[in-house]
């Protein structure tokens, strides 16, 4: 049984400028549940954002192929949302223009009153009310904007939400609210996410799983960390959890140090090079050997 | 103590300024010297007769009064009012400014669309638009034959370039986040066309308008005094032959005044396009 969003043996190479060819990845397989919130972790240069590109349909890889829904992924489509890391707003449009620009794309048989209050209503899901969603984007702050962009990606009800790390250029403080105000309306929705991001906190806080990838060029998919801590989650109570520790010096293991050793390892020509399940999980007894590695001992002991 | 507003300071000054302009032009205009003290050859040589010459403002608000009291009287082909004269030169900037914008807007979003398109162009386009719009004027009588519509001609390969290049450059400078929102919604391209790349290369494109219509209006003076006819320009020079210096002067004022209104109006609209990011 395939996945919801099934990636199938990725990979992208583009010239190298000297008549050679860079790869970026190669053969990367993973797969994505429905309604599952996943994030994918690694530095910068290891083709993140190319896999979000290939995803939302904005760029083609160079071989291999994304099926969703039973379905191959070919361009852009209404199916699949995207909130860009610049926003990505129209300036010359209000905060509700905006939305209702998406919302009007998606639903294009529905009058203009049905289109108002279904924008309004995603705008005030983010705590974007009244007067304020008059307003011209620039006439917003930065945590505004990214609500309007999570309010017009959310309002169009897409298979998948692909976020291309949407708090990159936002303050701690603000990130922290847009978080939350994103676990909210994800809890709400049941929609299957597929995020970038850099910040460590961020992904445990957020993810059902993340997805570790070592170092480019030659990048891959290399693990897959399960995050065991329940939800409804908390950025005070998790944490208290024992688990995040454990989890959370995991990832900084990989991106400190694995992602780098893993890194310019060639994939078997041919074969998926698909990520290998973690699972740390210190409320049970384990028996799993994963957990038994020297990084993990530090942590329990 | 009590302060004035900045723009109305700034108001004063401008009074002030040409209050004290006017009365120096007014002061350095030497009288003219009265008949009866000339000698009987004098008078007999022509020389009790008025000298043209510079005319005080006095004078020139005097003929502005008397113009503009009756700016659209029509008393044969070599005396009409301002207001006639100004018309018909408005009616051949708008007519070859309309054709232009209709032909160089269209054509720009086409070449700013495409990459190759706007490297095929760009050498032609190059060439073409340093060249004054008069060069074509023998060239546009010969081929079109009328002097009227060669008017109008001079001023359309005028207008043309700076809206078709600034119409090329807003369309392809267009954030390529912008058009990738319209993609994953997937509009079609003239959806694109229309709801985001137009509305985005806007500022632009009325800049490249703005400029045009002051490139017009400079222009249409000078064809003018050449075809002949009609139009402000041609009103100059029949002025200058009928060494009528104050009608120059005034005609001179009023073009400059046209001009201001015309750049004024797509100064409007330029602010109504323009969005901040």
């Amino acid at each position: 049984m395939k996945p919801y969003l099934s990636i199938e043996q990725l990979t992208q190479r583009f010239p190298d400028g000297s008549g050679g060819q860079l790869t970026v990845f190669e053969n990367a397989t993973f797969g994505v549940e429905k309604g599952e919130f996943v994030v994918i972790l690694g530095h910068s240069g290891c083709g993140k954002s190319t896999i979000m590109n290939i995803l939302a349909g904005l760029a083609d890889p160079t071989s291999g192929s994304v099926i969703m829904d039973g379905q191959e992924v070919k361009g852009p489509s209404l199916d699949r949302g995207v909130v860009f890391q610049n926003y990505s707003l129209l300036p010359w449009l209000t905060t509700l223009k905006n939305v209702t620009f998406g919302v009007r794309a998606r639903h294009p048989d529905w009058t203009r009153a049905q289109i108002d209050e279904h924008a309004t209503k995603f705008l005030a899901m983010v705590g974007l009310e009244g007067d304020v969603i008059h307003r011209k984007p620039s006439q917003l702050s930065g945590g505004m904007r990214q609500r309007v962009s999570i309010a017009r990606a959310f309002a169009n009800h897409p298979k998948l939400l692909l976020l291309d790390e949407p708090f990159g250029a936002l303050d701690a403080l603000t990130r922290g609210t847009i978080q939350d105000e994103l676990l909210k309306i994800w809890g709400q929705m049941e929609q299957t996410v597929f995020m970038i991001t850099h910040d460590i906190d961020e992904a445990i806080l957020l993810a059902d799983r993340i997805l570790l990838m070592t170092n480019g060029p030659h990048a891959r998919v290399a693990e897959s960390v399960e995050i065991t801590i329940p939800r409804p989650r908390n950025r005070t109570e998790i944490v208290e959890h024992p688990n995040y520790y454990a989890i959370r010096n995991h990832l900084v293991q990989f991106l400190g140090k694995r992602s780098k050793e893993l890194a310019g390892q060639l994939a078997t020509p041919g074969q998926p090079n698909a990520p290998e399940t973690v699972r740390i999980d210190t409320t049970q007894t384990n028996d799993d050997p994963a957990d038994t590695r020297p990084a993990l001992k530090a942590v329990n002991s | 103590m009590y302060q004035l507003s900045l723009n109305l300071r700034a108001a004063l000054l401008s009074v002030i300024m040409l209050v004290v302009g006017l009365l120096i032009w007014e002061a350095a205009i030497p009288a003219q010297q009265a008949a009866g003290e000339l000698t009987e050859y004098e008078l007999l040589t022509g020389g009790g007769a008025p000298k043209a010459g510079v005319p005080p403002p006095s004078q020139v608000i005097a003929k502005a009064w008397e113009q503009l009291s009756d700016p659209f009287y029509d008393a044969g082909p070599n005396d009409k009012g301002i207001g006639i004269q100004i018309g018909y030169s408005i009616y051949r900037v708008l007519t070859g400014y309309f054709l232009a914008a209709l032909i160089a807007i269209p054509f720009g979003f086409l070449i700013g669309m495409s990459q190759v398109a706007y490297k095929a162009f760009n050498p032609f386009i190059q060439v073409l638009r340093p060249i004054s719009p008069l060069a074509w004027m023998p060239l546009a009588l010969f081929i079109i034959g009328d002097s009227e519509a060669s008017a109008i001609f001079v001023i359309f390969i005028c207008s043309i370039w700076p809206m078709l290049i600034n119409t090329a450059f807003g369309v392809a400078a267009v954030r390529e986040d912008w058009i990738n929102v319209a993609r994953t919604h997937e509009l079609g391209p003239f959806r694109t066309a229309f709801s985001v790349i137009l509305p985005a290369a806007a500022p632009t494109i009325v800049t490249g308008m703005r400029i045009s219509i002051g490139i017009a209006w400079l222009v249409i003076v000078a064809a003018e005094m050449l075809v002949g006819g009609t139009g402000i320009g041609y009103y100059v020079w029949n002025e200058w032959n009928n060494l009528d210096l104050t009608s120059v002067v005034f005609s001179i004022l009023m073009i400059g005044v046209v001009g201001m209104l015309l750049d004024a109006m797509f100064g409007l609209l330029q602010r109504r396009v323009t969005y901040a990011e």
